[in-house]
């Protein structure tokens, strides 16, 4: 809960979490050890000085440091825990379903597990999903088209075994995919960055919400242009709000873009945990006021119920969470610990 | 054998090619974005360039162009003989290095990778952006001066080269502006106009205002690129030197010890930082 300068009180799902194991004991690789050394990059880029982990910390943490810089000292209510696999760069995986539930039952209700698949395993993608729903009951996944396969350099959504998987996630109530359009790790030889799959799959599968991961900055006109023709198509802010320290005026003209051709209920707040922590990303978020002359020009503003609906509300929506029910049930287990 | 000073020459001379080599993505010189670590010449005409970038994970598109780039700008030098750039700490550095200095394409140098296409389509697409990007500098900077929509749509090359775009950012992309209409043929004798689009079509000045939106998203991403490729780099040389983060917004710009172009040594890496507060008004 994150209880705003005036006293009232918001409803915080963040919608971008990872608990992963990038540890020198689980690379299996120097794939493995560049690719949390490049996270730890985007960590000391980007925080504030004060609030920068040691590297150590940073490749491997516990889940009790997690829900606490989330839930104790952060003011989440709830996270969506996304699942990365990158088993050809870690032993174990950089983070598993099963790490990520494993994690996630120690606390209830605060953690949404989602899952993930890779269309190029063909029928055991299929069956990859039954088992998790079946055995996770997953309502989204986290897509990574850049990622390395075999002789396979990536993937499209568009792709006829990513579609079969999408009929699938569409008939078992997997309604929300997650797809990693930003920065992104492998691009090789094409444009990686390229978000035209996207238009696609969103026309073809209205019963499924794509949640367009870190906005698909890089090519941030694209992606614009494709999420206002696409009402199922939503854009994470994992990446672009830590802007908001060091460039507060680049985020603001970012944010203005996006309220302009998304509004304001297409929007989902993000820290990346662990790359970013959600303190201090929330409190600057509440307290910025975007410039005048952006305001005027755009038409648009980042209202307080603006700031509600990307904080919590539009995430609530999409994963059936009732709030009001969820916000009630929640303060029950303070009080419960409370009183032990 | 060449003297000392004559090798210094020569180095300084290899920057400024380099400086003419820009990574396609952000638009920027090479040099400008800290990539270029080392340039060495010996006495048989041969120029070594280390080069890195802001990480390990960069496109290897990119990151070839900008090796093929440089030694194809370095070549122009009538005394050099050899070229011989040299990717360091990239997860395909060994083929992009080799390919280059063969003199392959893309699609051979990284054929156990298997790439499925040429990068001419890709080279094409960057440079429209760069191309966008510098004339939406040239026409807020004309806007800033107190100029109407009508004066700039129908602005022609000659008072465009007689204009005054005022210091810094404008100052900067009015030549870079130009390059591009001419080597494109959008623009090249004094009478056609300076603001045309892609395609060479004229802008009418009630189409200026949602051509300059779309112009607007165009240096949004890039600018996020930049800010964010920047940020990378000086994480990680940061963090391989043994320095704290903190130093990257406390850097100089020049080498301390010789400054100007003829160091051929790595800039401190607090260079980025100073390179990105530099841009750093286009921010905040």
């Amino acid at each position: 809960m994150f209880i705003t300068p005036t006293g009232e009180k918001v409803f915080v799902i963040d919608g971008h979490t990872h608990f992963w194991d990038g540890s020198p004991a689980n690379q299996l690789n120097i794939h493995g050890r560049q690719f949390i050394d490049c996270f730890y990059a985007y960590h000391t880029s980007l925080s504030p000085p004060d609030k920068l982990w040691p590297k150590e910390q940073f490749e491997k943490y516990t889940a009790e440091q997690m829900y606490h810089d989330l839930f104790v000292d952060g003011p989440d209510d709830m996270a969506i825990v996304q699942s990365t696999y990158l088993t050809e760069f870690y032993r174990n995986g950089f983070n598993t379903i099963d790490r990520n539930a494993e994690m996630a039952k120690k606390y209830q209700d605060r953690f949404i597990v989602n899952g993930a698949f890779d269309p190029r395993d063909g029928e055991r993608a299929l069956e990859y999903i039954h088992y998790m729903k079946e055995t996770f009951g997953i309502k989204g996944v986290k897509l990574y088209t850049a990622e390395w396969k075999g002789e396979s350099r990536g993937w499209k959504l568009t792709d006829a075994n990513a579609y079969r998987c999408f009929e699938l996630c569409q008939k078992l109530g997997i309604t929300n995919i997650h797809v990693h359009k930003g920065p992104t790790i492998i691009p090789l030889d094409k444009d990686a960055f390229d978000v035209h799959d996207v238009d696609h799959a969103a026309t073809d599968f209205q019963g499924l919400n794509f949640i367009i991961e870190h906005c698909g900055l890089p090519r941030l006109d694209d992606f614009c242009w494709i999420a206002v023709q696409e009402t199922n198509v939503y854009g994470g802010l994992a990446v672009a709000l830590p802007f908001i320290h060091g460039r507060p005026r680049y985020f603001a003209e970012v944010i203005s873009e996006l309220l302009f051709w998304l509004g304001p209920d297409k929007l989902l707040f993000g820290s990346d945990y662990a790359i970013w922590t959600p303190r201090w990303l929330v409190e600057k978020f509440w307290n910025f006021e975007l410039p005048e002359d952006l305001k005027k020009e755009h038409g648009v503003d980042l209202s307080r119920e603006a700031k509600e609906k990307i904080l919590g509300l539009n995430a609530a929506r999409l994963y059936g969470i009732d709030v009001e029910a969820q916000k009630a049930k929640l303060a029950s287990y303070v009080h419960a610990t409370a009183a032990e | 054998m060449a003297t000392f000073l004559e090798h210094d020459r020569r180095t300084g001379e290899v920057w400024d090619r380099l400086a003419l080599v820009t990574d396609p993505e952000l638009d920027e010189p090479v040099t400008r974005l800290g990539f270029v670590e080392l340039v060495t010449v010996d006495d048989q005409g041969g120029v070594d360039i280390v080069f890195r970038l802001p990480t390990y994970w960069c496109s290897a598109n990119f990151a070839f162009l900008m090796a093929d780039d440089m030694r194809r700008s370095v070549m122009v030098l009538p005394w050099v003989r050899h070229v011989r750039p040299r990717l360091q700490d990239h997860m395909v550095a060994d083929e992009i290095n080799r390919g280059v200095a063969a003199g392959s394409s893309f699609r051979e140098a990284m054929k156990d990778f298997a790439p499925g296409e040429t990068l001419e389509e890709l080279r094409e697409k960057f440079r429209r952006k760069a191309f966008e990007r510098r004339q939406e500098v040239m026409i807020l900077a004309l806007r800033n001066a107190g100029y109407d929509d009508v004066s700039i749509c129908l602005m022609n090359l000659e008072s465009y080269d007689r204009s005054d775009f005022g210091e810094g950012e404008g100052a900067y992309q009015k030549p870079r502006y130009r390059e591009i209409l001419v080597e494109r043929g959008l623009a090249s004798l004094p009478g056609d106009r300076a603001f045309v689009t892609w395609s060479g079509d004229p802008i009418e000045p009630r189409e200026l205002a949602p051509h300059l939106r779309r112009l607007r998203t165009v240096r949004i991403n890039m600018e996020f690129n930049s800010a964010l490729c920047r940020g990378l780099l000086g994480a990680r040389y940061l963090e391989r030197d043994g320095r704290s983060a903190e130093l990257t917004r406390t850097g100089t710009r020049e080498c301390v010890a010789c400054p100007g172009a003829g160091c051929g040594q790595r800039q401190p890496a607090g260079a980025l930082a100073g390179a990105a507060d530099e841009g750093a008004g286009m921010f905040t």
